[in-house]
């Protein structure tokens, strides 16, 4: 499993020179990804802007977006963004896109909401079609990995996990416990096996994290809560897993692999490069990053 | 506060003291309609975990209930006039009637007001209070009051019974099924006060009626019970409490709480009674309900936690409790099953027990398993198998059976997957399939470095990936193929191979891709129509795969002899290859699955309409093939059981074809589901296909293959020993990097 680090593009006074110094630091760092998170109605930076923006100071890292809501974007205009990141960065885009989980963000793009998983549908291959189109087909610009970006499906329908199956090459997980991640890889992977498709699907996780004192912590807390209001009850758990102790992220990391994961996001709840700079310490010395085990049970 | 709580049960009356002991302040009342003394059902079980959250809600009462339980750790089936017994579990039981008084004694102690021999038909004695309980049990007159805000659904379940006691004193958590000439009947039995028992009788409403008990009494209901299981109780008697034939009702509400009424126990959510946990789950929701108010200083606050905390743990008892009670509600599907086969297949019947599970917590009835299933399968390797499906015939099963017949009987036996198994004259020797990961075909042959790498893997026996009948039956340019002198010559080159190298077999699946054809390789995602190079199909009706697919033409009667021809061209390649085993693929929308599913098949000729019409042409070519085929070996179907697609196969569809397909013939069947159209609404998980192959193959009485993402030993043993699939297909992920 790999380990990877999400971009404060949510977090509350993130500056645009902050993110930037990030992606660098990251690129140097133990991590092998940059994660961006999609919202509209948030004080928050557009994910692939962010992403392009990251491509310019990265030379190494994979650049996600883990996930981002692909129905509120003209799909032409969407592929066309991943194409240009994806050769702007030499191949390191990774595309997850889901339908997301609040109707506010459909209604203040001005998007229809109920009929976003058709939407979904239409996109995935309508991307990929774009993104292989060849003489007057051609939209461009050519990406830089044959076939285009790597594409995933996030999402915990049933339908989620046979387009995963059906269309793109893997599964990116919303968040919560490893046990939760492991039932939904399962899916992923029954899924997949099922459809035919060699191998195993890709599998991409994410967590959160604050480290220091309590009010530093609190600060997490306090993000989380607010950024996950609308979950209702639910919020209370995210909130609660949030991990906070070098402890916390190798149990954390260990889970995931166990269970399969391929690349672990970890997202920051506080917008200060310290936070990087201490989870990039405790990342270099985590056991189940270099072990790729995979749970079979 | 001024709390007033309706009905003295179990949640009720634990709801009052754990509110009492936390705040002496309130003031709180039972209403009870019945006598302190009175009551209704007989013993109630607890598990461990359960008295765990007891002891930290209330020491004291606690004490008194562990002071009275019954402790147990068996479970005794008994069937068909065998006992098996498993040890291990652990239980707990008391008397509901000891229950409550021990709640009863413990209210008083801590100053909660009693009213018994109260019936209350409207609220207006609560009026004043600041929070109302409902705990008024499962026909509760607070939910019905509100019914309009509550929202209850009340689904009675397909069976009846009735709850009586016996004063035959039990060690196990006993099931009794007997058949007599009305029906069939279950018992579930267990002790809870060292000198009655529990006893709950239920069967299925036909056979109920059938053996008269609509009109019958209490005392005739019991007089024909006892008589029934006069055998099993030993000359005790059974026990009335006000006892009726009912149906389990499984209660759900919308919500819990409306403005200060709060719903408890019974009267929020039942589960059926065969997982046991009621008044568990009734005396965990007064903790969770007495937590909260605790607290929460706001009322409102307080009865959403509650209801936030309790309803997804309830949710998850209740799909538990329904597929428990589906389970007895089709346990009639079961009874060709041995008894021991028919023992594990009910201590694993909710997917939580496993093998492995079995085994740790009775290592004795893990070794009878594996003796049952190894001996079940030597005396059917014993007989000679003539023709028909004679690997599937009854075995002769019993204490001493391979005794009686002199047949060798190891000392220890192998794990189910282990026993070999046999299909006409062929044997695998063992129960273990396993396939290639898809790569391009050289001469016709797909993955020949991975088939050898599991022919040396302890796999049973090989199925390489279905392979083409014809060069317009390919889904892909890169399949694998049977159709040429050249693919013949490959493919026998790799059986021979196998066949020298080790005692594997290796089976062959013949396609046609019909609409699904002429795409790109499964790597690039599914159904992705060929830029160039393409070649037109054929459907049983002229509709594209996906919005972006190629049209394909309706298969005219030319066409179809045409194909049939080339599946017949194929199976005489096959036999002459040396494969052991010739399967058709009759699933995921390829062409002879297109012409099963009204969803592929509009046809207005004699191939379309009726399932019957539909079956024809898949018929006709199992028939073909079938002659000429070598009688000596096992031919099997591919099957989609089911679209899961509106309009589409449902299961029961599945179940006649199958059924059809076996008087044809058919050896084995490989469980499939879905793809017959691009968007379905398949619950993917591991082991998904499971409960179709055991529906079908105890149905319809036809060995099956399953796979659906299983890659455990566990899993492949838990499906062989309870008689749900014959066979296993392993999924081997690694296959791939290790060998292309
Ligand atoms: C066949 C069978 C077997 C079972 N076996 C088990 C088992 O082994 N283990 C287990 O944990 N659970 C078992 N249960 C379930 C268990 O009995 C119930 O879930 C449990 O009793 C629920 O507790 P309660 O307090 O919510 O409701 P109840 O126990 O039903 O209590 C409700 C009380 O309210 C009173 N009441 C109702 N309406 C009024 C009114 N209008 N005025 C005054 N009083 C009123 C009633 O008289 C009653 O005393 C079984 C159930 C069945 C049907």
């Amino acid at each position: 499993m790999q380990i990877g680090v999400g971009l404060p593009t949510t977090l509350p006074g993130a500056t645009g020179g902050l993110i930037l110094d990030w992606a660098r630091q990251a690129d140097s760092g133990p991590f092998s990804s940059l994660g961006v998170l999609d919202r509209v109605l948030y004080e928050s930076f557009d994910p692939l802007a962010a992403l392009a923006a990251a491509a310019a100071v990265t030379t190494r890292v994979r650049l996600a977006t883990t996930i981002l809501i692909s129905p509120l974007r003209n799909t032409v205009l969407l592929g066309k963004m991943a194409a240009s990141i994806d050769a702007l960065s030499g191949g390191r885009l990774t595309l997850g896109v889901a339908v997301g989980a609040r109707q506010d963000d459909y209604d203040t793009a001005g998007v229809a909401y109920n009929t976003r998983g058709r939407t979904l549908v239409e996109q995935l291959s309508a991307l990929r079609e774009q993104w292989e189109g060849e003489g007057e087909n051609a939209i461009g610009p050519q990406p830089a990995r044959a076939g285009g970006p790597e594409l995933l499906v996030g999402g915990l329908s049933d339908a989620a996990f046979a387009r995963v199956a059906r269309y793109a090459d893997g599964y990116v997980h919303g968040g919560g416990p490893p046990r939760a991640f492991a039932r939904a890889a399962d899916k992923a992977r029954a899924a997949w096996v099922d459809a035919g498709r060699p191998g195993l699907p890709k599998l991409w996780a994410q967590g959160y994290f604050a480290f220091g004192d309590e009010a530093t912590i609190e600060a997490g807390r306090r993000y989380l809560a607010d950024y996950y209001a609308f979950t209702g009850h639910f919020v209370e758990r995210i909130v609660e897993e949030m991990l906070t102790t070098p402890q916390a992220v190798a149990q954390f990391a260990r889970g995931y692999a166990d269970a399969g994961c391929d690349e672990l996001v970890l997202f920051p709840a506080v917008a200060e490069i310290g936070q990087l700079e201490r989870l990039a310490e405790i990342v270099a010395n985590l056991e189940s990053a270099s072990t790729s085990q995979r749970n079979r049970s | 506060m001024k709390i007033g709580i309706l009905g003295g049960g179990p949640a009720g009356l634990y709801c009052g003291l754990l509110l009492k002991k936390a705040n002496s302040g309130h003031d709180i009342t039972i209403i009870e309609r019945n006598a302190t003394d009175a009551t209704y059902g007989w013993g109630v079980v607890f598990s461990d975990r359960t008295l765990a959250a007891f002891q930290e809600a209330d020491y004291k009462s606690y004490r008194a209930i562990t002071d009275h339980f019954v402790l147990w750790d068996a479970i005794d089936i008994h069937y068909r006039g065998e006992l098996i017994r498993c040890g291990g579990h652990i239980f707990a039981g008391l008397a509901r009637k000891q229950l409550l008084q021990l709640l009863q004694a413990r209210c008083a102690e801590l100053g909660v007001t009693l009213r018994y021999n109260t019936e209350l038909n409207d609220l207006a004695a609560f009026d004043g209070c600041d929070l109302i309980i409902a705990a008024d049990g499962v026909n509760s007159l607070i939910r019905k009051t509100y019914a309009e805000i509550f929202q209850p659904s009340l689904t009675p379940g397909k069976a009846k019974f009735i709850w009586l006691g016996t004063s035959k004193v039990l060690d196990a958590f006993t099931f009794i099924f007997r058949e007599n000439e009305h029906g069939l009947f279950q018992v579930h039995s267990y002790p809870f006060n060292g000198t009655t028992s529990t006893f709950i009788v239920e069967c299925d409403e036909a056979t109920w009626k059938r053996a008269g008990l609509e009109d019958a009494s209490e005392d005739d209901s019991i007089a024909y019970c006892e008589q029934l299981f006069a055998q099993e109780l030993h000359g005790a008697t059974l026990l009335p409490n006000n006892s009726k034939w009912i149906n389990f009702v499984t209660v759900k509400n919308a919500t819990w709480h409306h403005k200060n009424i709060v719903l408890l126990g019974d009267s929020a959510h039942t589960a059926h009674f065969s997982i046991g946990s009621g008044t568990k789950l009734a005396m965990e929701d007064a903790i969770a309900l007495a937590n909260a108010i605790e607290q929460y200083p706001d009322l409102e606050t307080a009865l959403s936690d509650y209801e936030a905390v309790r309803k997804p743990v309830i949710e998850l008892f209740q799909t538990a409790a329904a597929e428990s009670r589906t389970y007895f509600e089709s346990v009639q599907r079961y009874t060709r099953l041995e008894p021991m086969q028919f023992a594990f297949n009910l201590l694993t019947r909710s997917g939580r027990i496993s093998y492995d599970d079995l085994r740790l917590r009775d290592p004795y009835f893990g070794e009878q398993v594996d003796r049952w299933f190894d001996d079940s399968y030597r005396h059917r390797g014993s007989e000679l198998p003539a023709q028909g499906n004679r690997g599937f015939e009854k075995p002769v099963h019993g204490n001493g059976a391979a005794q009686r017949t002199g047949v060798y009987t190891p000392l220890l036996a192998p794990p189910p997957l282990f026993t070999p198994f046999a299909l006409r004259s062929l044997t695998l020797p063992n129960r273990l399939v396993g396939s290639p990961v898809l790569v391009a075909a050289r001469d016709g042959v797909a993955g020949a470095g991975q088939m050898q790498q599991l022919a040396h893997s302890s796999v049973g026996l090989i199925m390489p990936n279905p392979v083409a009948i014809s060069a317009e039956g390919r889904i892909t340019s890169e399949d694998g193929c049977l159709y040429h002198e050249k693919h013949l010559k490959a493919w026998k080159k790799l059986v021979d191979a196998i066949h020298q190298a080790s005692r594997a077999k290796i089976g062959i699946t013949l396609n046609h891709a019909g609409r699904r054809g002429a795409v790109r390789p499964a790597r690039d995602g599914l159904d992705r129509p060929l830029r160039t190079g393409g070649w037109p199909l054929v459907s049983a009706s002229p509709l594209p795969y996906t919005p972006r697919s190629q049209a394909p033409r309706e298969l005219d009667s030319a066409g179809m002899a045409a194909i049939c021809a080339d599946f017949v061209r194929a199976a005489r390649m096959a036999d002459e290859a040396g494969f052991d085993l010739l399967q058709l693929h009759l699933g995921h929308g390829y062409l002879l699955a297109s012409f099963l599913s009204p969803l592929t098949n509009q046809r207005s000729d004699e191939y379309g309409g009726a399932l019957e019409n539909r079956l024809r042409f898949p018929l006709e070519v199992f028939d073909a093939v079938r002659a000429v085929w070598p009688e000596q070996k096992p031919l099997a179907v591919a099957l989609t059981i089911t679209d899961s697609a509106r309009g589409g196969l449902s299961i029961a569809d599945g179940v006649a074809i199958a059924r059809a397909l076996k008087t044809h013939g058919c050896d084995l069947l490989t469980i499939l589901a879905g793809q017959t159209v691009p968007e379905t609404e398949m619950p993917y998980r591991r082991g998904f296909l499971t409960p179709l192959s055991d529906r079908v193959r105890n149905e319809v009485d036809i060995p099956t293959l399953v796979g659906g993402y299983l890659t455990t030993s566990n899993q492949i043993n838990t499906i062989l020993a309870g008689g749900r699939a014959d066979l296993c297909h392993m999924y081997v992920p690694e296959l791939a990097e290790a060998c292309e």
